[in-house]
Parts: C-alpha cells; sequence; structure tokens
C-alpha cells in the first residue's frame, strides 16, 4: 500500500505563553513540532505498511525549516519526505494550501511512478484548527475522503474506517484510493528508535517549488491566491458569572446562601 | 512532659493569630501524611500563618506554655515526619505561598516556605531560568523539600536541594526570628547554621523564608528510553555513562511490573512491553541536556551505544517536548500507581555506591521473595537512591508489619554493609527513628541529640522526629 502523509509543522502550543501585561501569545522560544494530530496518522500510516507492505511518503508546505518536521517522521517509518517551498506559497489559506499540495500529491506520484493508494491528514492543525485542508485536498483530486478517523482495515481494495461522531462512532467504508483525515488514536505515536533515529537526522530531503510543478495556476497560489482575509483577531472575553459569598462564621454565609436562594425562588 | 492545650491558651493563640483551627474544626488531613502505615495523630490546634511574625507569635506562646509544634507543608511525606505525634499545634505553612522577589543578576528568587515545587518551576521557566531540584512529587512545598533535603531525579547532574538554598529566615523553638546564610555564592563564616537547617524536619526550627539558588534553563533536553532483558544487565551500564564523561541529567530505572501498573494508573501505553518479541524487564530513562541540538545528538549517540554495547536491546528516542512529558509522566505516577494497587504499602528510599546498585537490588528482592510480600522498585540509578516499597493485598497489617520490621532490618543491614546510608531523601520522620540510631551509630546519635538540644531545649518543636528522647511524652 502507497500512503502518503500530509503534515505541517506547528508551534507546540504546549508551550505557548501568554503575556502576563500584554495578553498576547509569546511566541519567541517555543520549539516547533510535527502537528500531533499528523504524528497519529503519519502512527496509522506506518500500520498499514507494516501490514500489508508499500511505502509511507510524508509531504509538507512550509519554510525551509520545516524540514526538521519530515526528519521526525523520517525517525518514526516514513521512507522518503518532500518539503513544498517557495516565497510564492507563503501567505498561502486552506483553499490555496490543499491546490498546491494536491498539485505537489500528482507530481510526487509522477516523480515515483506509482499512485497512491491512501492520503491520510490529521484532522486538524493546532494553530489554525480549520480542519479544512484535508477535505480540500480530496476534492481538488476528486478523491472520496473520510473525516475523524480512530482507524482503518484494509481489505481487498477499499477501506474500513472507525469514524469518531457526536456520541458513538460510524463504521464508513470508502474505495481507494481515497483520503483520510485522522483523530487521537486509541494508541500513541511509537518512539524513534536509535538506528531510524540517526539515519532520519542525514536523510535526504527533496524539495520542491513552483518550478517542479508546472500545471500549477500560480494566481491560486499564496497571499494574493487565497480568497480568505483575516480581518481581525481577538481573544474571546470570558464572562465570570459567579457569586461570592463571605461572613465571618460559616453559619453566616450559610444563612446568606440561603436566603438568597430562597428569594431568588430556587428552594 | 507537655501540657494540654487548654481553652486558655487556644484564646492566648486566637489573639495572635486569625487562622486557626480548634478542636472539632481541626481538618483529620493533619493526622497523616502519605504514609499511613506508621500511625495517625491528631493536633488539638491548627494554624495557617501567613507571616513570620504570625509563626513567631504563636511559637513564642507554644514555649512559654510547653505545647508541641509540629511544622507542616503539603503533607506529601513518606516517614510520617509532619505527623503530629503528642497533639499540640500543627503549623502548617501552606498558606505562606508567594513567590516574593526574583534577582536574575544573582541568580535567586525569595519565596515563602509554602510554595509548590510545580508553581516555582513553572514560575521559573517563564523566565528562562530553571529550579533543578526535581523530586517525583511536584506537589510538595519547598520548605518541605528544603527540610528533607530532596533530591529527585536530577540530582545526579545538579545535586540536591542544599545546593540551592542560600539564605532562609528561621523561627526557632524558643519564638525567636533569626536568618541563616545570605544571598552570596561562598562562605566561610563560622558554622553553617543554615546547612543544619537544611534536612533538619523540622526539628530544629520552622523555616518562614527561603533564598534559593535558580540556572539558566538548558535550551535542549532529550530523553532516551532504553528497554533490558533484566535489571542487572540494565543497572551494570549506569555507571559507564558518567566514565564516559557524558554526565546525565538523570538516570532512572524501573522494572516491568511498575511500568505496566503506572501506565495503566495513567491511561497511556508509552514504554513498549517488548521488544522484536523479546520481553522486556526493565528500562532505563536518561536524560541529557544541552545548549545546542548538536550537544544533545551528540550525547544521545554516544550514550546509545554504551547501551547497545551493555546489553540493551534498543534505545528509544525521546527528542520532542510531548514524547519526553509522556515518558516522565509514567515515571512520576509510580507511588500513586502502587497506592492503587495495593491496600498495605510501606517504604524505605537507601541510599548504596552506584557500582553495588545491581547486587544490593537482587538481594532486596530475594529477601522480599523469602518473606512472602511483593517487592516494588524504582529509583534514581545514577545517584544509587533507590524506593523499595513493601506491598500487600494478602496479608493482616500485623503480618505485614512484622515481616516489614524484619524486612527492612535486613536490607539496611545490607546497605550500610555496601557504604550507603538509610534515607536518601525522604527522612527519617518517626517511621525511621530507630533504624537512624543503628545506622549512624551511638556518638552520632548523642550528637545529633547534643543540636536538638541546643535549638530546642524545652524538645517542643516537632518532637518523636529523627532523634528520640526518653522526656518526649504527654
Amino acid at each position: 500500500m502507497n500512503i502518503c502523509v500530509c503534515i505541517k509543522q506547528v508551534p507546540d502550543t504546549t508551550q505557548i505563553r501568554i503575556d502576563p501585561e500584554t495578553h498576547t501569545l509569546v511566541r519567541a522560544g517555543v520549539p516547533s513540532i510535527v502537528n500531533p494530530y499528523d504524528n497519529y496518522a503519519l502512527e496509522a500510516a506506518v500500520r498499514l505498511k507494516e501490514q500489508h507492505g508499500g511505502s509511507v511518503i510524508v509531504l509538507t508546505m512550509g519554510p525551509a525549516q520545516a524540514e526538521q518536521a519530515l526528519r521526525d517522521c523520517l525517525a518514526v517509518g516514513a521512507d522518503e519526505g518532500y518539503l513544498l517551498t517557495s516565497r510564492r506559497f507563503s501567505g498561502s489559506d486552506t483553499l490555496s494550501t490543499s491546490y498546491i499540495l494536491s498539485a505537489a500529491i500528482r507530481r510526487i506520484e509522477e516523480l515515483r511512478m506509482e499512485t497512491f493508494d491512501l492520503i491520510l491528514c490529521g484532522k486538524q492543525a493546532v494553530d489554525g484548527d480549520t480542519a479544512q485542508v484535508g477535505p480540500e485536498i480530496a476534492e481538488h483530486l476528486a478523491l472520496p475522503h473520510v473525516t475523524y478517523a480512530l482507524g482503518m482495515v484494509e481489505k481487498g481494495g477499499s477501506l474500513r474506517v472507525r469514524r469518531e461522531i457526536d456520541g458513538g462512532v460510524a463504521i464508513v467504508e470508502t474505495r481507494l484510493p481515497a483520503l483520510v483525515t485522522v483523530s487521537k488514536l486509541p494508541v500513541e505515536p511509537r518512539y524513534p528508535d536509535i538506528r531510524s533515529w540517526k539515519k532520519a537526522r542525514n536523510a535526504e530531503i527533496h524539495i520542491l517549488s513552483e518550478e517542479d510543478l508546472a500545471e500549477l495556476d500560480l494566481s491560486l497560489c499564496g497571499l494574493k491566491g487565497s480568497p480568505t482575509r483575516v480581518v481581525s483577531t481577538y481573544v474571546p472575553v470570558r464572562e465570570k458569572k459567579g457569586l461570592r459569598l463571605t461572613g465571618d462564621t460559616a453559619d453566616e454565609t450559610a444563612e446568606k446562601l440561603m436566603e438568597l436562594l430562597v428569594r431568588s425562588g430556587r428552594l | 512532659m507537655y501540657n494540654p492545650l487548654t481553652e486558655e491558651i487556644a484564646a492566648k493563640i486566637r489573639a495572635v493569630s486569625d487562622h486557626t483551627f480548634y478542636g472539632y474544626e481541626v481538618n483529620p488531613d493533619y493526622s497523616r501524611d502519605e504514609m499511613p502505615i506508621y500511625g495517625t495523630h491528631m493536633p488539638e490546634m491548627a494554624v495557617q500563618p501567613r507571616s513570620t511574625e504570625e509563626v513567631a507569635a504563636v511559637m513564642k506562646i507554644c514555649y512559654e506554655n510547653n505545647i508541641p509544634v509540629t511544622p507542616r507543608g503539603a503533607g506529601t511525606g513518606l516517614v510520617g515526619g509532619s505527623v503530629p505525634l503528642y497533639g499540640g499545634v500543627t503549623m502548617d505553612l501552606s498558606k505562606m505561598n508567594r513567590i516574593l522577589e526574583y534577582d536574575l543578576e544573582n541568580f535567586d528568587v525569595r519565596i515563602e516556605p509554602g510554595v509548590l515545587l510545580s508553581d516555582l518551576v513553572a514560575d521559573c521557566m517563564t523566565r528562562g531560568m530553571l529550579y533543578p531540584v526535581d523530586p517525583g512529587e511536584k506537589y510538595a512545598c519547598l520548605g518541605g523539600n528544603v527540610s528533607t533535603n530532596a533530591g529527585g531525579m536530577r540530582a545526579v547532574k545538579y545535586g540536591t536541594t542544599r545546593e540551592y538554598v542560600k539564605a532562609m529566615t528561621v523561627v526557632l523553638p524558643t519564638g525567636e526570628v533569626t536568618r541563616f546564610g545570605a544571598a552570596v555564592s561562598k562562605t566561610s563564616s563560622g558554622y553553617s547554621l543554615k546547612d543544619l537547617i537544611i534536612g533538619s524536619e523540622g526539628t530544629l526550627g520552622i523555616i518562614t523564608e527561603l533564598t534559593l539558588k535558580i540556572i539558566p534553563a538548558p535550551k535542549e533536553v532529550i530523553s532516551l528510553i532504553i528497554p533490558f532483558t533484566d535489571l542487572g544487565t540494565a543497572l551494570a551500564t549506569v555507571p559507564k555513562f558518567k566514565t564516559a564523561g557524558l554526565d546525565p541529567q538523570a538516570v532512572e530505572f524501573m522494572e516491568r511490573e511498575i511500568v505496566l501498573a503506572s501506565e495503566e494508573y495513567i491511561g497511556k501505553e508509552v514504554f513498549p512491553a517488548n521488544w522484536n518479541g523479546i520481553e522486556i524487564e526493565a528500562f532505563l530513562l536518561v536524560t541529557f541536556d544541552g545548549s545546542t541540538k548538536e550537544d544533545v545528538n551528540r550525547l544521545t549517540d554516544e550514550a546509545a551505544e554504551i547501551a547497545l554495547d551493555s546489553g540493551a536491546l534498543d534505545v528509544l528516542i525521546a527528542d520532542t517536548s510531548t514524547r519526553i512529558r509522556n515518558a516522565w509522566s509514567a515515571r512520576s505516577s509510580f507511588l500513586e500507581a502502587i497506592m492503587d494497587q495495593y491496600e498495605l504499602i510501606d517504604e524505605c528510599d537507601v541510599v548504596v555506591p552506584v557500582d553495588k546498585i545491581a547486587d544490593y537490588m537482587e538481594f532486596v528482592n530475594r529477601t522480599g521473595d523469602d518473606l512472602g510480600f511483593e517487592v516494588r522498585s524504582f529509583g534514581h540509578a545514577g545517584d544509587g537512591n533507590i524506593h523499595i516499597y513493601q506491598c500487600s493485598n494478602s496479608l493482616s497489617k500485623e503480618e505485614f508489619l512484622a515481616k516489614g520490621e524484619i524486612f527492612f532490618d535486613t536490607i539496611y543491614r545490607e546497605a550500610s554493609r555496601l557504604g550507603g546510608l538509610i534515607s536518601g531523601e525522604h527522612g527519617i520522620g518517626h517511621g525511621k527513628t530507630a533504624y537512624l540510631a543503628e545506622s549512624v551509630g551511638e556518638i552520632n546519635v548523642e550528637l545529633m541529640k547534643g543540636i536538638k538540644k541546643v535549638f530546642d531545649p524545652k524538645l517542643i518543636l516537632n518532637p518523636g522526629k529523627v532523634v528520640r528522647f526518653d522526656e518526649e511524652s504527654l
């Protein structure tokens, strides 16, 4: 089974702090990591490869330092990494990003002279939280897609996916090739072993830019090609509606509470 | 010898403190710490002071009236150190929990003793600083950490609490207030009274303020999970890291059963149970830090080579914050996991020379087997400090205690024979006083008693702990 996993390098949101004075995010010194849901997607891919053979390709779009995210994936079972990088791509919204990624997927298929049976994405990136890029890639590639996967099994050319829904699980079957976005799996992604970790540090990363993607319409790429406009960002106001009762003794406070409950008709 | 805390004395204490609880108001949690096997005792009164002056005023009244006083922080001790054996007042310092001031040019921070370790560490991190002492219990108060000279995971590289205490304000058993140490890095100025207080388990004075040393946080950290087919091979590997000059920040060892129990407890599988079909029986968890990625990568390469040459099955790498956090969260939950699994537990935290751990652990496990209960062990392999738990769900409490006495007697004696000590970081409390006397000998016990009497002539501060006096009784 040939699988392409699309990943994104994101800031480690567990280490982002709020500046106590300006109330803005402090990004300085915050390390970059592979988006956690993408790690689950990769784990799912590597497990399918271990079962059925084939290969796992990881693809990311981002600046040059996103190479490290690809190496992290190579250390835990991915076979090759592709970095899609160009100034023309920067500022892309989800529509533009998915357009470029889909063109890159086709190009990688040409370069490798084989098609992908399955494309996996994390269900969403923890920095943007849109969950749009996966399904949009599927549309650009005219593939069926399943979102929020908790597990998947391949059987005779089709894929059976356990899918997270409100209050339960749905089982969906799709023909292959298909695109699946992956939620938090019941298993944790594996740790790299020393051999793959060392190998990944020196592995070759394939670089792709707009020059490698002949069919790409550059007017649909980057900030200019993105219909999304961010008008403003703000921290939602948190309203505290609690009431604090105080008194000299516990009895006194309890009486106040009692009075309040009776007066409000709740007792 | 001690007086009961009458309503009249209680009124005097209320006159100097607005934060008192008397009789039925006293929270029963004050009767115990986290190791209730040593028995529970209620104080007659609890005080939650907010200032040094308040502590001193209460202490003075107790001194004048011969009322025993037991200082207490978060109550996370394991040897009954904060249990008020003779009633009296429990001085709960957990509300004195302000971080007062950083001096980043002199690398120190001034705090009140009730600040939780987890809060201090998090607050230092926002300034790019590290308080490096890292005991397993993150929700302990710093005052308690100092009183037991807490060690923990990073002691192998950064040392124990003692190395990070620059100065302190102390209320003496008489109610007098004094200051020990200074916010400087060297001293040759008479007996180090500060160092006497560190590790004295609240028997010499009550710490009401601390100036602690902090260091710039290392920029890069990496952890290695190293699986082995047996504990002996794992432990034999430990000294080789240091010999090779790798200077790990932490080297922990853990056995299969405790890892499985802990993973079940936290609901997360981190450590592999087997490797290519071979059952893994023991792990080392090693952490390196450095200023660049290249530094830690090089250390990792060298450590991995040493481990594999010494018989490790593989070396797994935790190089992202999530992976590191997951690996260490399993390690940090060992105590809770054991408590969750067994009805009866007792523990000790002996420290033996690093090169003797393997032999010692074999001796401990054999002794436990012979006595017919389960033994769970883990610990700081890098500095020879081992946490050994006697566990049972089938023995009666009497049987458990009787067998425990033989067990601890035997393994303490073996630790001493190998050149070790009976506690690396948990302290003596009242659970281990007899063992301390045997381990350090009569001359040293008499010296300790002499010191105690100089500080506390009436023997009212945390009586019955560390060293025992015949006069200590009701």
